[in-house]
């Protein structure tokens, strides 16, 4: 770990544990260190159940872990990250709000007068190429609209680190990749600390500065970390044709790949024994 | 199917029976009267009672009261319902305590209520809101204990990541989800309060459609009996109405239900 370069989130042989219902206990992540530098976008990869989210959680402050630290901006974690705005994989947004309170509520809970947050929200709902839709309620949205609005509200807040939880999973390919593009030009715009979790190891290179690796769990460990020197600003269907692109995917695929079946077999095996 | 005439085809089923009660109560059929009208009346009678409650305008006073009690009975038993229901979804080891009372409460027939809350509270309109208020607290009860126990794990988390305070995700997540949960159950909880005002009018008071009903059934008046229940339904469709109407407005951001009510 290097003490120098200041750090927007470090774990520190972070370890997340759980009691299971009989007494036993499972270990998800082991001494996990990871720092993740201001402006830096970082990507995680692993194998399904491999504690990729676990490990996301114990950055926002929702988990804490069994063993290790946490610091954010070189600050010890107590608590919840206050620093942080989280993106979560599945529907998170308040139901019974608009598109247009949901986006606003960030900025009403911290105190910001109604017709101020709601101003900020126009401009937010606008910016993710929902202008028009403030008055529609989540479920008169699409998945990727609903997405949309889930970044302004997590954006509206402007959070120095963005926490990302396989944010566009449930999404289908094609709408995967423009939100990939809308979240790189809202990214580029100010260059927060990204931690983006993800199964999808093309997804990590088009993004990210950084791709790490984990390997199966039980007792994941973090295994590889590897540079994206790709150049930015990036276009993700574009940036997937180039060549590094392909060197890189090939490289980092041959270690992931025996992760991947690794997890597999271990999911089979719990199958059996359970 | 138009709208209209399903609407026809409706109004056809009524005018059907009405007319069949009518024939079999009035024509001997084999040199037999089929419905003896001491025992089943018939349409003309029964709407001639109707008139004249309302030529008379008795009715209205009867009208009003069982209305005043459904009101009373419905805004108390929701009120005490919301109040516990968070309470015991917010205090789980309150909520364990109390489980086996509550649930030997619920499952109380809550007529044989109806005497004691008579004897407690006298003939007048309270012992019916209580009997009211028994009905509609549990179903708030247990629907806000489930809206504020259910509520998504995601979205909790999303209130706190945001920066809500405790106060804050009682208001803005607790609260709208718990609301929800009684809002769906409305049409229930709203026929309940109905049925206690009347089912304790009917059980020993001085005014209201169960009395009006009990005080025919008591005289052997079957036109009367049977007019009562016809002015009882009518007054429980409008109150359905009044509630589909007002769950219309509140519950705006819901999907449609699956099975298309409301």
């Amino acid at each position: 770990m290097n003490e120098k370069t200041p750090t927007a989130v470090a774990l520190d042989d972070a370890t997340v544990a759980f009691r299971l219902g009989d007494g036993r206990v499972y270990t998800a992540v082991e001494r996990a260190n990871l720092a993740v530098a201001p402006g830096e976008f970082v990507a995680i990869v692993g194998p399904t159940g491999c504690g990729k989210s676990t490990l996301l959680n114990v950055a926002a402050g929702l988990l804490k872990p069994a063993g290790g630290g946490v610091r954010i901006f070189d600050r010890e974690l107590n608590g919840l990250n206050r620093d942080a705005g989280y993106l979560f994989q599945a529907d998170a947004l308040f139901p019974w709000k608009t598109a247009l309170d949901n986006v606003a509520i960030g900025l009403e809970i911290a105190g910001t007068p109604r017709s101020e947050a709601l101003t900020g929200a126009h401009k937010w709902l606008a910016s993710v190429g929902l202008a028009h839709f403030g008055n529609r309620y989540p479920h008169m949205l699409s998945g990727g609209q609903r997405k949309r609005v889930g970044l302004a509200q997590v954006l509206i807040r402007n959070p120095k680190i963005l926490l990302m939880d396989e944010p566009f999973g449930p999404l289908d390919a094609q709408t995967r990749q423009v939100m990939g593009n809308l979240l790189l030009d809202l990214w580029n715009a100010d260059r927060k600390a990204v931690l983006f979790v993800t199964h999808d190891l093309e997804e990590a290179i088009a993004l990210a500065d950084r791709v790490v690796i984990m390997s199966a769990g039980p007792s994941a460990r973090i295994i590889g970390d590897w540079k994206v020197t790709l150049a930015r600003p990036r276009d993700i269907f574009e940036t997937r044709l180039r060549p590094q692109f392909h060197d890189l995917h090939k490289e980092i695929w041959s270690v992931l790949k025996g992760e991947v079946m690794k997890g597999y077999v271990q999911s089979a095996q719990a199958a059996e024994a359970g | 199917m138009s709208k209209l005439s399903l609407f026809a085809l409706q109004v056809l089923v009524a005018v059907v029976v009405l007319a069949l009660w009518q024939l079999f109560s009035t024509v001997p059929l084999f040199g037999k009267i089929l419905l003896p009208p001491f025992f089943f009346s018939n349409p003309v009678d029964v709407f001639a009672q109707i008139a004249s409650w309302f030529a008379s305008g008795v009715i209205w006073k009867h009208l009003a009261i069982t209305l005043w009690e459904s009101i009373l009975a419905f805004v108390i038993g929701s009120a005490a319902g919301i109040m516990v229901g968070f309470w015991f979804a917010r205090q789980p080891l309150v909520a364990a305590v109390f489980d086996p009372y509550v649930k030997m409460v619920n499952a109380l027939p809550r007529v044989v209520l109806a005497p004691i809350f008579t004897l407690w509270l006298g003939l007048g309109i309270w012992s019916k809101v209580a009997l009211g208020v028994t009905l509609v607290f549990f179903i708030v009860f247990f629907n806000v204990y489930q809206g504020v126990r259910e509520v998504s794990h995601t979205v909790l988390n999303n209130g706190r990541m945001l920066g809500m305070s405790e106060r804050q995700l009682m208001r803005h997540v607790y609260w709208p989800s718990a609301l929800s949960w009684m809002f769906s159950s409305l049409h229930t909880s709203v026929g309940f309060a109905v049925v206690g005002a009347v089912v304790g009018e009917y059980l020993g008071s001085a005014a209201g459609l169960g009395y009006l009903i009990q005080q025919a059934e008591g005289v052997f008046d079957v036109a009367g009996v049977f007019a009562g229940m016809f002015v009882l339904s009518a007054f429980v469709l409008l109150i359905d109405m009044g509630v589909t109407l007002v769950e219309r407005r509140l519950l705006v951001w819901r999907p449609a239900p699956a099975d298309g009510r409301g």
